[in-house]
């Protein structure tokens, strides 16, 4: 059963399967703290053993089509990962286990030409185990990405204040991505609510910029061609002086010192009025 | 730009205004395909509508190629404009903010280019002109 | 080539852009209103484009254009209806549309015509000849 020198290396892994396998699914669940059962963890360990076996061990490029129902695996293996939780180590390393299992195989045979052999596998495993980190990065940052958009929409919450007068209280941090999913809540419910008035307070806001005060900007510009105005308040002392020092023309958007100004503003321009009962 | 693999692309010629439309409503299926969110999907299109119609009557008509993009787990959408027309002198004026509201002058690209990811510009007089545009799914 | 429809509801004219506009139909829209506005002696105009899912410079010319012609036929121009993706659009576009006044819906479009429609101060058949009002 044995192939030309080259392919050596699925002779390794052929001739010494049911050791392979279970060394190295021994090795996996040690990295894993025990966080997964060993039923599940063999499973895993075995079909990539098997994608390994595929190719018969005429290639070791892992991209050519021998190893598509390997990739295909590692994929899905990085993504499972990612989303159960596991560190980008624990994740590697039940691929760049094998390695350790074959070396201590060759230690005990003592077989010079199968180091030679391992020397090619070792290539082969470490593309594999980069190949699903990569799987891995990926999926993690789309749950976060996940995560921050549930974030954002928590933290946007536009609040009808009267008939046709809408608010919306500005909390933390204005970024370009937040600020954007912003302007889009704000306008989306001034159509919903048929609202004509929206109050802005980033009382909230600890520091505006010029990329900030644009945004801004451009929510007034955008209600507007909706057929409503807007009213920022809440404009603290220090962001008044930052938005003169920097030169930023708030031009005729009106401002408002705090929230129960603005609100007056926006009843009386709806034809309202708050009159004091004697 | 990305030369990431992609699915296949569709090619609309670009001769009359009709041709307009059916550039944005393929751009508007193919981003609803994508993904993309709905201010994205409108940005887009409304971007596509604009060079589509620079490729008409600047441009003395042309095509449009749409094609959806991926790379690793990213999704976009990319959309070329090209034709044989004289090209653009000053690429620089072209892509500066002096396009107003009343005048109806000037190709607006500046404008166009805020609404997409990426932008490029293929151009030199007399060589015909290629726009490529590409918003990703965020 | 269908043309849009302009309907008449007392003084004020009454456009709803329900399709995809072309440029020439939107051209025709534009002759057509000011048409309109003449034969009629209309003095307000109101544009629904609720049903717009875009709106290109090119359309948006054509809004601002119509506002200016009919404020030279003496009628007031508004646009109801945009759509919250096409005004983040606009204005990133850098169309601000100055000039064109907008409301949120057909009611306070209509609304906002009539108040700014010169209202008699004198009732019909009364001539300055007549006996004054107050």
């Amino acid at each position: 059963m044995s192939s030309q020198p080259d392919q050596q290396w699925i002779d390794l892994l052929r001739d010494n399967e049911d050791e392979v396998i279970e060394a190295w699914t021994a090795a996996a669940e040690a990295s894993l703290a025990g966080r997964m059962t060993g039923g599940d963890l063999a499973n895993d360990i075995r079909e990539i053993y098997n994608g390994l076996l595929a190719g018969e061990g005429s290639e070791t490029d892992i991209r050519s089509s021998v190893y598509d129902g390997l990739r295909a695996l590692l994929n899905d293996l990085g993504r499972t990962r990612a989303r159960q939780g596991f560190s980008p180590t624990e994740a590697a390393t039940s691929i760049f286990a094998l390695k350790q299992v074959l070396l201590d195989l060759l230690g005990r045979r003592g077989d010079l030409g199968a180091y030679r052999a391992f020397a090619k596998l070792s290539i082969i495993v470490d593309d594999l185990g980069l190949y699903m980190l990569e799987t891995y990065a990926n999926a993690r940052e789309t749950v976060i990405a996940q995560q921050a958009e549930t974030l954002l929409e928590l933290s946007t919450p536009v609040v009808k204040l009267w008939d046709n007068i809408v608010a919306l209280p500005l909390v933390g941090t204005l970024d370009s991505a937040r600020t954007q999913v912003v302007m889009e809540a704000l306008l989306q419910a001034l159509v919903d609510t048929g609202s004509e008035h929206a109050i802005i307070d980033i009382t909230g806001v600890p520091a505006v910029d010029t990329q900030v005060a644009q945004h801004l900007l451009k929510t007034v510009q955008a209600a507007r061609l909706l057929g409503a105005e807007c009213i920022v308040s809440g404009i603290r002392p220090q962001i008044a002086q930052t938005v003169v020092a920097l030169g930023i023309e708030f031009g005729d958007i009106h401002t408002k010192a705090n929230l129960s100004d603005a609100m007056l503003l926006a009843m009386r321009r709806s034809g309202l009025d708050i009159v004091g009962r004697s | 730009m990305t030369d990431a693999p992609t699915d296949d692309q569709t090619v609309l010629p670009l001769k009359a205004d009709s041709d307009v439309v059916r550039v944005r409503q393929l751009v508007r299926d193919v981003a609803t395909a994508a993904r993309l969110s709905l201010v994205d999907q409108t940005k887009l299109v409304t971007a596509a509508s604009e060079l589509a119609r620079n490729t008409l009557v600047y441009g003395g008509g042309g095509e449009a190629r749409v094609r959806r993009l991926v790379q690793g787990t990213s999704v976009g959408v990319e959309v070329v404009f090209s034709d044989d027309g004289p090209g653009i002198a000053d690429t620089e004026l072209a892509l500066t903010d002096g396009w107003t509201s009343g005048n109806g002058l000037g190709l607006g690209l500046s404008g166009t280019r805020r609404l997409v990811d990426d932008f490029r510009l293929d151009t030199a007089p007399g060589a015909g002109t290629r726009v490529t545009i590409a918003k990703w799914r965020r | 080539m269908d043309r849009i429809p302009i309907l008449r509801i007392g003084e004020m004219l009454l456009v709803s852009i329900q399709v995809d506009l072309q440029d020439h139909t939107a051209l025709m829209l534009q002759d057509d209103l000011s048409n309109r506005i003449v034969e009629t002696g209309a003095k307000g105009v109101l544009i629904d484009i609720s049903a717009l899912e875009i709106v290109d410079s090119f359309i948006g010319r054509m809004i601002s254009t119509t506002a200016a012609v009919s404020r030279v036929l003496d009628a007031e121009t508004v646009v109801v209806g945009m759509q919250p993706a096409v005004a983040i659009t606009l204005v990133e576009l850098g169309l601000t549309l100055s000039g064109v006044r907008t409301a949120l819906d057909v009611d306070r479009g209509l609304r906002m015509l009539r108040d700014s429609v010169e209202i008699p101060v004198v009732g019909r058949g009364v001539s300055p000849d007549d006996g004054r009002a107050d």
